[in-house]
């Protein structure tokens, strides 16, 4: 019996039970919210069950949702089965004043450099990374530029026109 | 039988320097001989990060053939090179590498930075994007475009090789010299 989004909806509401939100399947992807503390046992169910088998991590990124109070920093995990070909998505939202989110670095290693990329952007803060630190920003930046208080723009600038940027 | 050249023979050639000649020698001013020696073997260091690295490629090619002005051996050892192009987009991050690469190079040295976002980040106007490599080092000729037709970079290393020629044999221990650099923060 093929693996379907149904099936790993049933497996996994049958583990965790009323604690997996959310459920949505935009584009025929199987998404779902899951609260911070329970990150690390819904991806470890994923990856150790017989039938689920999603391990392999395409993505970790964080979404910033300035309304959301309470729930502003969404991090964001792309796993994909890759012997049955199917792909599921699950968030988990974080606090902004206190974005604690437990590292998946033990299990995916490559959730390393992907963790260290969603701190320097967006701050989270993965609890037991072995190196958080910035990678892709100038080591001393104090501020996360993805989020959504913060200018594109470089404000070195003093060149610049403001009326053809339509701050005039 | 050699058959006579049929093609490129128009090859225009660098004029002598004046000066006085005679049976077997030739007295002429030493900064002409440098200057004409020098403008005309400007080996540079391709420091190419993004797209006009490759429109770079292009002007090294046989088509448009930088090695006809003298452009011949690029090297990617600072010491051993006359230009530095800068050709694409340096980041912050990457601003003080740029730095220490233009420390290492050797006198005389001159700097080219070719493209937009070379010149000034270009259309990056972003926090992570130096916006103009002229904030870490001094520049010496700006080639503008995104990216530059290979004939914009050939213009830009003859603006170079007029520079070269122009300067004199004591510019780099001149005390003005001396100043711009403190400027920039290099000794």
């Amino acid at each position: 019996m093929a693996l379907t989004n149904e099936t790993i909806q049933q497996k996994l509401t049958e583990k965790f039970g009323e604690q997996l939100t959310d459920w949505q399947t935009p584009y025929g992807m199987l998404t779902f919210t899951a609260p911070a503390a329970l990150n690390l046992k819904v991806l470890q169910y994923l990856y150790d069950d017989a039938e689920l088998r999603f391990q392999f991590l395409t993505d970790l990124q964080a979404v910033h949702y300035p309304d959301n109070k309470g729930a502003e920093l969404a991090v964001v995990y792309h796993l994909h089965n890759l012997v049955d070909n199917i792909r599921l998505r699950f968030k988990v939202f974080a606090d902004i004043s206190k974005p604690d989110v437990y590292s998946a670095t033990a299990l995916y290693q490559s959730a390393n450099f992907m963790e260290r990329e969603t701190y320097d952007f967006f701050g989270v803060n993965f609890v037991g990374h072995p190196n958080l630190i910035r990678i892709l920003n100038v080591d001393e930046m104090d501020y996360f530029p993805m989020r959504k208080e913060f200018p594109v723009e470089d404000q070195t600038r003093i060149d610049k026109d403001d009326e053809m940027f339509g701050r005039g | 039988m050699s058959r006579p050249v049929q093609f490129n023979n128009h090859v225009k050639f660098e004029g002598i320097p004046e000066g006085y000649m005679g049976e077997g020698f030739m007295a002429t001013n030493l900064e002409k001989v440098v200057s004409l020696a020098r403008k005309n073997s400007i080996w540079p260091l391709p420091f190419a990060t993004s797209c006009c690295g490759i429109e770079f490629m292009a002007t090294a090619a046989s088509h448009y053939d930088i090695a006809r002005f003298g452009a011949e051996r690029m090297s990617f050892s600072p010491r051993q090179c006359d230009l530095i192009f800068v050709m694409g987009t340096i980041s912050k991050k990457m601003g003080p590498v740029l730095r220490q690469v233009y420390l290492q190079m050797a006198e005389p040295r001159w700097v080219m930075a070719v493209g937009a976002c070379a010149s000034s980040g270009g259309i990056f106007d972003s926090y992570s994007v130096l916006q103009g490599i002229d904030q870490v080092i001094p520049v010496d000729v700006y080639v503008p475009g995104c990216p530059p037709r290979p004939e914009a970079y050939l213009d830009g290393f003859m603006k170079i090789q007029e520079l070269v020629n122009a300067e004199g044999l004591r510019r780099r221990y001149s005390d003005q010299y001396k100043d711009m650099l403190a400027s920039y923060g290099i000794q």
